[in-house]
């Protein structure tokens, strides 16, 4: 895949600059109207290094991410992905990127080899270079030899999880875009997800971007944080500045002093214009 | 010239994968088609009947020839609602599994996606369409003594081509209308139907529906597939039938691509690829 999207040594793994995107809402009381979901975000992302971005549900996390993987087109600004445009090369960053969301999203009664056999046709990839591969990264990621046969949708979410890890591996992004990918898991699938991502980096310069709403995950994990807002990136500089500039003694507190609410609140994330009218 | 070869390359292997994706599929869900064929079979049946029963009720009609000229209506119909099926699919079926994400973020072109379920669709759709044909002609005792089955296979292999860009045209309506898109779909393959002289001849029908039968794919195969089978025409023959749809075939592929392109972008500017809509 990189003989075709060659990585620039010298570019940024992601460079966002003003980036926009809004949606069209409607509602009987008021019509029409376009609400931003991102509204000018900038930040960039060096090469191999791990960004985490908190935010409340809503706050924006997933459509940044949907930018960057060429899944929404921007309303303005741009971003690039190790130097290509994210519109104009869309196909270009496709081959670098992978993503694990939240929910695996899986084919369910296909088993996690039928499903990663085929997801990897996409990447170029060949039955006899397969064949042998997959085992091999399901057993990485510590999925049971023994199940990889049986339909997805007899598998635990720890578990599809894994599999989704494996999907992502299996195509050696070299921007791996994690959103959320440990919610919902219980600690122990929690914690085996968070060492793979650890050893991702180590072993296959991936460059990550990790949305959250695990502020511990954030913290060690990642070497710089951000906050999202609705739609806005209040802050991104690692968690210790962070803590300091709001003279906070965790990351909890300082995103309470950044965004004045609480981490566990709900945020619609089309509601970011009701909420400056009412502020 | 080197990445040329590698990316087209990697596109064929992409097409193979939508292919083996689908063979899975079927593989898993191989009693539901069992189900489905019973089902088709059924209603075949129910088509192909009316002409004894016409005649069981004073009417005067060669009951062997109304039958097989019902039946080759039925087994295209089934046919294309294969193809249909198929391609609507590719985004309605993914959305639902909630897997169109990550093909939509791979770096595979649309042709080779839509290619790769247009190729299953006609593999499979003919599997099916052969084996219908067979057992209501069992049913009903039908010889086909001067059928030519190799004039009639090539006549549907080139609609195909035809059916396939107009499949590409629909299966964007899911990606447009997450909720009734796929429903959409049917639409277009009704107006076929009724313009195609699937059971009956179009010069049944009032002129400016005429004149819309000239631009379906299915007039055409449906012409050519009953005369290789009643009549035993030779494929050398079949030119008048074959050209149109080579024509028809060549103008709807990059049509209905770039009909999809435009829905995809609409979809991306939207936010319509997330699962919920």
């Amino acid at each position: 895949m990189r003989e075709l999207s060659p990585v620039p040594p010298d570019a940024l793994a992601v460079e966002a600059r003003d980036l926009r995107k809004e949606f069209v809402r409607k509602d009987r009381k008021r019509g029409k109207r376009r609400v931003p979901a991102l509204a000018d975000v900038s930040l960039t992302l060096e090469r191999g290094e791990c960004v985490a971005i908190l935010g409340q549900n809503g706050s924006g996390k997933s459509t940044l991410v949907r930018l960057l993987s060429t899944l929404l087109l921007p309303d303005g600004g741009s971003a690039t992905v190790f130097g290509y445009d994210v519109v104009r090369d869309g196909k270009a960053v496709r081959r670098l990127v992978n993503r694990v969301s939240v929910e695996a999203s899986f084919f369910k009664k296909m088993s996690p080899s039928e499903n990663l056999h085929y997801a990897s046709r996409f990447y170029g990839m060949t039955p006899s270079e397969t064949t042998e591969r997959i085992p091999m990264i399901l057993e990485r990621v510590g999925f049971p030899s023994d199940r990889r046969g049986e339909p997805m949708e007899n598998l635990s979410r720890g578990m599809q999880q894994k599999v989704a890890l494996a999907r992502a591996l299996l195509t050696s992004p070299v921007l791996l875009l994690l959103d959320e990918p440990t919610t919902g898991l219980d600690p122990r699938s929690k914690l085996e997800v968070q060492d793979f991502i650890r050893e991702m980096r180590a072993e296959h310069d991936s460059t990550i971007l990790l949305c959250t709403h695990d502020l511990g995950e954030a913290e060690s994990l990642a070497e710089r944080v951000g906050i999202l807002d609705a739609g806005r990136l209040l802050a991104l500089e690692p968690a210790a500045d962070l803590k300091a500039r709001f003279a906070a003694e965790t990351l909890e507190e300082a995103f309470f002093a950044a965004t004045g609410r609480g981490f566990e609140d709900e945020q619609d994330e089309l509601d970011a214009e009701e909420r400056k009218v009412l502020a | 010239m080197r990445a040329v070869a590698l990316s087209l390359r990697h596109e064929l292997i992409g097409l193979a994968g939508v292919v083996e994706r689908n063979v899975y599929l079927t593989r898993r869900y191989i009693y539901w088609d069992v189900a489905f064929f019973v089902w088709t079979v059924a209603n075949t049946l129910t088509i192909v009947f009316i002409a004894e029963g016409i005649e069981a009720t004073g009417g005067q009609i060669d009951v062997e020839r109304a039958t097989t000229t019902l039946l080759i209506g039925a087994v295209v119909w089934a046919y294309l609602g294969i193809i249909f099926e198929f391609l609507t699919e590719t985004v309605a079926w993914e959305r639902w599994e909630g897997t169109i994400e990550y093909t939509f973020m791979a770096p595979l072109s649309r042709a080779m996606h839509l290619g790769g379920s247009g190729v299953f669709a006609v593999l499979y759709g003919l599997v099916r369409a052969i084996l219908l044909l067979m057992v209501v002609a069992a049913f009903f005792g039908l010889a086909f003594d001067d059928a030519n089955f190799i004039a009639a296979l090539v006549v549907l292999v080139v609609a195909s081509i035809s059916f396939f860009g107009i499949g590409m045209m629909t299966a964007v309506l899911p990606l447009i209308s997450p909720e009734k898109g796929a429903q959409l779909g049917f639409v277009a393959q009704g107006m076929l139907l009724v313009v195609s002289g699937v059971y009956y001849p179009v010069d049944v029908l009032p002129q400016w529906m005429q004149w819309l039968a000239t631009i379906s794919p299915a007039t055409y195969a449906l012409e050519g597939i009953r005369a290789a089978i009643l009549d035993g025409d030779p494929l050398s023959s079949m030119w008048p039938q074959i050209w149109p749809l080579i024509v028809i075939g060549v103008a709807s592929i990059p049509l209905g691509l770039a009909i999809f392109n435009r829905g995809e972008v609409y979809a991306k500017r939207h936010g319509k690829l997330k699962r919920s809509g």
